[in-house]
């Protein structure tokens, strides 16, 4: 079985930062009622900067271990930079995402890009 | 059924991800033989015009090819050629039906009555006749077992019941429905019995005396047979009593600049050009089913669905939905891993160059039901083999050793 890559199996049996972030300074949850995937992205913008980021939710093991990824490479980064980061970028460090798939690779990053919406990356 | 039918699958000889194709999702479509492939492109290449109109030798041909599929899909379901509806799918078959009782049986006050295992071809156009006639839709509910439930059926069929609207085998729980039973109780309070028989048709002799329904709809594409279109079967007497749903061309007998008079069906119900290369490549997947007999493609599906069903059985970290007993069955199986999104199995099981179905099969409401987002889904038709089974069975365990 070729199977998944490492770096989606690790993040799927381990997810960092998975929790709430009741410190929140915004939020939002993107779902694709096809499948029943639902994830949720919480951050914390302190100066421009995200200081801390968590997500919940449940799915499938791309949706949740790129949920997981995500948080580790946002953490600490300019808001700015993490809000306009690329979907390459992302798909990229999951070690590549079959086709079919994008859509479960991609959601934790639409609910990131929502939850620092314009407010957010200013503050 | 012989393996050596599946020479006649060109696709089945491709190779998935490296692997040899393995397709087991025959529910949502199935493969095309070469005598269909070839049927289609016969007609365009020999013997193509636009049907009935035409007074030339090539307009008379493809008239005969296209009728002649009608009186094949006649012969199948034991019904007469004028009672067979070509529509574009099951989809707008059912659409026409909903539109037209919607239309001549349904008013403020009435009740349509669905199941809860639609698939949502057979639910959302009885909720917009509903919504339409000021009607109410009520649906009856699925036990436990998968099955439905006879005795909530009959609390909920009232005289204010115009419709019951159902499916004849669940695409997703593969239960095979007692269509004769809740037609005679339908019957009883005059409600109008639609069958959503996509998924029977296809695998087993149904004979359209024996069904007892009024309307039955069903897909060519699933039974071997092209896209693009399906069938509306209705009882002499209730086809002329229905309106159409698509108005134009080759549906009227006579037209004024203000009005127009409806021709017989099932002219009346096909409106605009037919598909006729898909009718005439539907004659040939019939030709090609009677050759293999329905019995036979009914034990195949039979045979290999007790085979899918034990081999899951024995897994314990396997749940599978539906009744446990095959014969009480379609030739499909929807099952979850424990923990495992069924993506993320259908995506591995691809790898090896299986192809499954995984998601909510078009049946939200019912998966709701069941208490899973999404499930698996495997499905098995003439052509699938007891070593695919088997393949498919041992697929699983790695994906479990994988991600369990």
């Amino acid at each position: 079985m070729s199977g998944y890559e490492e770096v989606i199996l690790d993040h799927w049996r381990h997810p960092r930062n998975k929790g709430r972030l009741p410190e929140a300074t915004g939020s939002a949850v993107e779902a694709n009622p096809l499948c029943g995937d639902v994830v949720r992205m919480e951050v914390k913008v302190q100066d421009g900067w995200v200081a801390a980021v968590r997500f919940s939710g449940e799915g499938c093991a791309i949706s949740q271990a790129a949920a997981s990824l995500l948080t580790e490479i946002v953490q600490g980064k300019p808001a700015a930079e993490a809000a306009g980061m690329k979907d390459e970028e992302l798909l990229a460090a999951l070690g590549g995402v079959v086709r079919t798939r994008l859509t479960c690779a991609l959601l934790p990053l639409r609910a990131l890009r929502k939850a620092l919406g314009p407010k957010e990356a200013e503050r | 059924m012989d393996p050596r039918i599946r020479d006649d699958f060109p696709i089945l000889s491709r190779t998935v991800n490296g692997r040899s194709l393995v397709y087991l999702d025959s529910a949502a479509t199935s493969q095309k033989p070469s005598a269909v492939i070839e049927a289609e492109s016969r007609l365009y290449r020999e013997s193509y015009a636009n049907v009935r109109r035409g007074v030339y030798t090539l307009a008379a041909e493809a008239t005969d090819l296209y009728e002649g599929a009608r009186a094949k899909v006649a012969a199948l379901i034991g019904a007469k050629a004028d009672e067979v509806v070509f529509t574009h799918g099951t989809t707008e078959a059912l659409n026409l039906a909903a539109w037209a009782l919607g239309e001549t049986r349904v008013g403020p006050g009435d009740e349509i009555l669905v199941t809860e295992m639609e698939h949502h071809a057979n639910l959302i156009p009885w909720q917009e006749a509903a919504r339409r006639r000021g009607a109410s839709l009520r649906a009856v509910t699925v036990a436990p077992s998968g099955e439905l439930d006879l005795g909530d059926f009959r609390k909920k069929l009232s005289p204010r019941t115009k419709v019951v609207a159902l499916v004849h085998v669940s695409n997703v729980l593969g239960t095979v429905n007692p269509v004769r039973q809740v037609a005679d109780a339908a019957h009883a309070v005059d409600a109008v019995v639609v069958v959503d028989a996509a998924q029977s048709v296809p695998h087993m002799p149904v004979g359209m005396g024996e069904l007892g329904a009024d309307l039955v709809a069903f897909s060519g594409h699933k039974m071997l047979g092209p896209t693009g279109i399906g069938v509306l079967w209705g009882r002499r007497e209730v086809l002329r009593e229905l309106p159409p749903l698509i108005t134009g061309g080759e549906m009227i007998r006579e037209v004024w600049l203000d009005r127009a008079m409806w021709d017989d069906p099932p002219a009346r119900f096909e409106g605009g050009t037919p598909p006729i290369a898909q009718a005439a490549a539907l004659g040939a997947a019939v030709d090609y089913l009677q050759t293999l007999g329905m019995d036979e493609v009914r034990m195949h599906g039979h045979e290999l669905t007790t085979r899918a069903l034990d081999g899951l059985a024995a897994r314990p970290y396997v749940q599978v939905y539906g009744p446990r007993d095959p014969v009480a069955r379609g030739a499909l199986v929807a099952f979850n891993l424990k923990g495992i999104h069924p993506h993320d199995v259908a995506t591995l099981l691809d790898g090896e160059g299986i192809a499954i179905r995984a998601g909510n099969h078009c049946a939200q409401p019912l998966h709701r039901r069941l208490g899973a987002p999404a499930t698996c889904r495997a499905s098995f038709y003439v052509y699938n083999t007891a070593d695919e089974v088997q393949a498919f069975l041992a697929a699983l365990d790695r994906v479990w050793k994988a991600l369990g």
